[in-house]
């Protein structure tokens, strides 16, 4: 019989390795998935981890690697740095659905300008209106006490509407004929992002390694970086230690909500292009598995950023090459993070083996 | 499977690098925006690659991705796809214009087809089905079936597509029924089961007896047969399985036999840009099987107005025709343009009687 026990203290080894073991897991059991489909589960499996990185066009996916996973990195940086004091933005959705609207309507407000201060502007205020919408449930989590989690989610599906009245309205494209969505920004030298489409980068890429860099430094070598992880850890040892903690309310669902609000920008006005109904493709929510998957540590984060890219750019591959169900692929996906929590178990506590009645 | 026959297939897959497909095939890719099951739009764009593949056989190959979001991943998927040597790209969903415009630049020697789009290139086509004839047929049967007055709409998204559906069957049901109403939700989805059945339930509690649809589940379908004596009219395609009652008829989309056209025209060479907008009479719109739960002279009706719009003796938008505030669209007997000023292309306003408004 199997019996668990607590660790006197977490395992360090397995915390840094049960990613990894997940990933295996996952492999394994998606194999199995994929034979029960009749699909060979090796060529499944190779096509969605090894042929974006290594087949033969690797050198069109390699690059599109970073575009898919730029955003998912700087939303899951932002929102690390809440999870791990203890504060939960679950709306990052709608953060980044804001600060594309906000950065958008900025840019075509003065289009076709062309001047070199109209995209800086733009990202400032996509920074601004992402940190505005994540200061909503900040304010009134601070003042009234309300569950943030609750209030963010909901923002979300407020944003959504607001995104489509905005597509259908006022950020509607004058020459489109009466359909819904924007002019394309993508198209529009001084407002776009991409730096060279052809390598895949943006200056959303640029901005989440910067936001990694920064989020490492200000969580190893920062006062607020201390109190963040302290707060979290120890929350009675934070309040005795003198930690603000409306500051740090603010602080986290600002951040997390700027860095959203950014990822929208640079997303709409470079790989989407425009503002439309359907511009939200959920980054805001995987960005919450990334930010797991990669420990709450900006390495972390890095690569499992990159991994969620490769395994949605895999996964298109896989179903459109073998032929694969698009629900298979997402089960997979899911398979990722469940074993991840499964097996975040081992971290904490140890398996025992007994025999029964013997305990 | 057995491990020795899994470890060998690994092998394979590992060690050599798939083979090239045979030249001589023709590949022909589909990217759908919803997935292959949902009973409506991207079922019947399948229906279309299933076509490909039996009018063809083994001179053609079929690949398709389903659920594509209409963004950068569809861009991707189209990539992808032109990468892996697809000779022909159908990409069936509006929202994939930009997208489907920017792959084919890359990609000059592959033909691309847009659905419901309006960017055309040296390697883009567009093409779409004039639904709103099957609407005007739609409206004259819901005009004279419904007993409240109240006629439900479930549109998905204010763009001109739509916007010509719910003026063409109110044009049809006021013709036959002056006392009509229309109640319209708008669903901002293409395919949502949950919405789509609120959409319904809410359009019912209001007293529509009557619903009409431009999502594309099953849903609304569902909802009036538990409501009982609610009629519904299959959207995309057939929705057979709710006949006769719920479902009186249909507007079945028919891209098969375009579908083999193009492929044709590739395998031979001949492909050319085109703009392709059918409608009831090259076939692109079916008008589903009308149940026995519509009496018989009114069926007859409806058959003989389908076989008008077939003909081209009669066009669903015939004058006289006001706008929604009042003012002159179409004088008697005038029909309305496709394109140019207050064309249907871009359609972007109600017809006079309508009591609503078109969200923006």
């Amino acid at each position: 019989m199997l019996r668990l026990e607590k660790r006197p203290q977490p395992s360090r080894a397995l915390s840094l390795s049960t990613p990894l073991i997940a990933v295996v897991v996952t492999m394994i059991a998606g194999g199995l998935l994929f034979a029960a489909l009749g699909k060979n589960p090796f060529e499944a499996i190779r096509t969605i981890f090894w042929d974006p990185l290594f087949g033969e066009y690797a050198f069109y996916y390699r690059p599109q690697l970073l575009v898919k996973g730029a955003p998912l990195i700087l939303i899951a940086i932002g929102l690390s740095l809440g999870f791990r004091a203890g504060i939960w933005n679950i709306g990052a959705e709608g953060q980044y659905i804001i600060g594309a609207l906000c950065g958008a309507g900025a840019g075509l407000a003065f289009y076709p300008s062309d001047s070199v201060f109209l995209f800086p502007f733009m990202v400032i205020a996509g920074a601004l209106g992402g940190w505005a919408w994540g200061m909503i449930p900040a304010l009134l989590k601070v003042k009234f006490g309300t569950n943030e989690i609750l209030v963010s989610l909901m923002l979300v599906y407020v944003a959504d509407q607001l995104l489509a009245k905005m597509s259908l309205g006022l950020l509607k494209n004058p020459e489109g004929f009466g359909f819904p969505g924007s002019r394309n920004i993508a198209d529009w030298e001084s407002a776009t992002s991409w730096i060279a489409a052809d390598y895949g980068l943006h200056w959303g890429v640029a901005a989440a390694m910067i936001a990694v860099i920064l989020a490492y430094i200000l969580l190893n070598k920062h006062i607020l970086g201390f109190n963040i992880r302290l707060s979290g850890e120890a929350p009675r040892a934070a309040r005795f230690a003198g930690v603000n903690p409306t500051r740090l309310i603010l602080f986290c669902l600002g951040t997390s909500g700027a860095l959203a609000g950014l990822a929208g920008l640079f997303e709409v006005s470079g790989p989407s292009g425009q503002v439309n109904i359907d511009f939200a493709a959920g980054y805001g929510f995987t960005a919450i598995i990334v930010a797991f998957l990669g420990r709450l540590h900006p390495v972390g984060i890095l690569l499992a950023g990159l991994l969620m890219a490769l395994t949605y750019i895999g996964g298109d591959i896989a179903e459109s090459q073998l032929q694969l169900p698009a629900a298979a692929i997402q089960v997979f996906q899911g398979m990722l993070l469940f074993f991840l929590l499964a097996l975040d178990l081992l971290t904490n506590y140890r398996v025992k083996f007994a025999i029964q009645g013997a305990a | 499977m057995k491990l020795t026959k899994l470890l060998t297939s690994a092998a394979v897959a590992l060690g050599l690098a798939t083979t090239a497909m045979a030249a001589d095939k023709t590949k022909v890719g589909f990217v759908y925006v919803g997935p292959v099951g949902d009973g409506g739009w991207t079922y019947e764009h399948d229906q279309g690659r299933k076509a490909v593949v039996e009018a063809f056989g083994d001179k053609v190959e079929t690949v398709y991705v389903e659920s594509v979001p209409e963004g950068p991943d569809a861009e991707r998927v189209m990539t992808q796809m032109a990468l892996d040597g697809a000779d022909l790209i159908f990409t069936t969903s509006f929202g994939y214009m930009d997208q489907t415009i920017n792959v084919a630049k890359k990609f000059p020697k592959v033909k691309f087809e847009h659905a419901t789009g309006y960017k055309q290139a040296e390697n883009v086509s567009v093409y779409s089905a004039r639904f709103y004839e099957g609407r005007a047929v739609q409206g004259h049967i819901a005009g004279k079936m419904t007993k409240t007055n109240t006629i439900g709409y479930i549109a998905s998204f204010p763009i001109p597509e739509v916007i010509r559906g719910i003026n063409s069957a109110y044009l049809h049901a006021k013709k036959v029924n002056p006392d009509v109403q229309f109640k319209i939700v708008w669903a901002y989805t293409w395919f949502d089961p949950a919405k789509e059945a609120d959409a319904a339930k809410a359009l019912i509690e209001q007293g529509a007896d009557v619903i009409l649809q431009h999502t594309d589940s099953t849903a609304p379908q569902a909802a009036a047969q538990a409501a009982g004596n609610v009629v519904t009219f299959g959207q995309a395609s057939d929705m057979g399985e709710y006949a006769p009652f719920p479902r009186v008829s249909s507007i079945i989309d028919d891209w098969g036999p375009y579908y083999v056209a193009r492929t044709k025209a590739v395998m031979d060479g001949t492909w050319a840009s085109v703009s392709t907008w059918d409608g009831i009479g090259a076939g692109m719109v079916g008008i589903g099987e009308i149940s026995d739960a519509v009496p018989a002279d009114v069926k007859a009706e409806a058959e003989a107005l389908r076989d008008a719009l077939a003909s081209g003796e009669y066009h669903a938008f015939t004058g006289p025709i006001n706008k929604q505030d009042g003012s002159a669209w179409l004088a008697a007997g005038e029909t309305a343009a496709d394109f140019g000023d207050d064309g249907l292309a871009g359609m972007n306003f109600y017809v006079e009687g309508l009591d609503a408004e078109i969200p923006n």
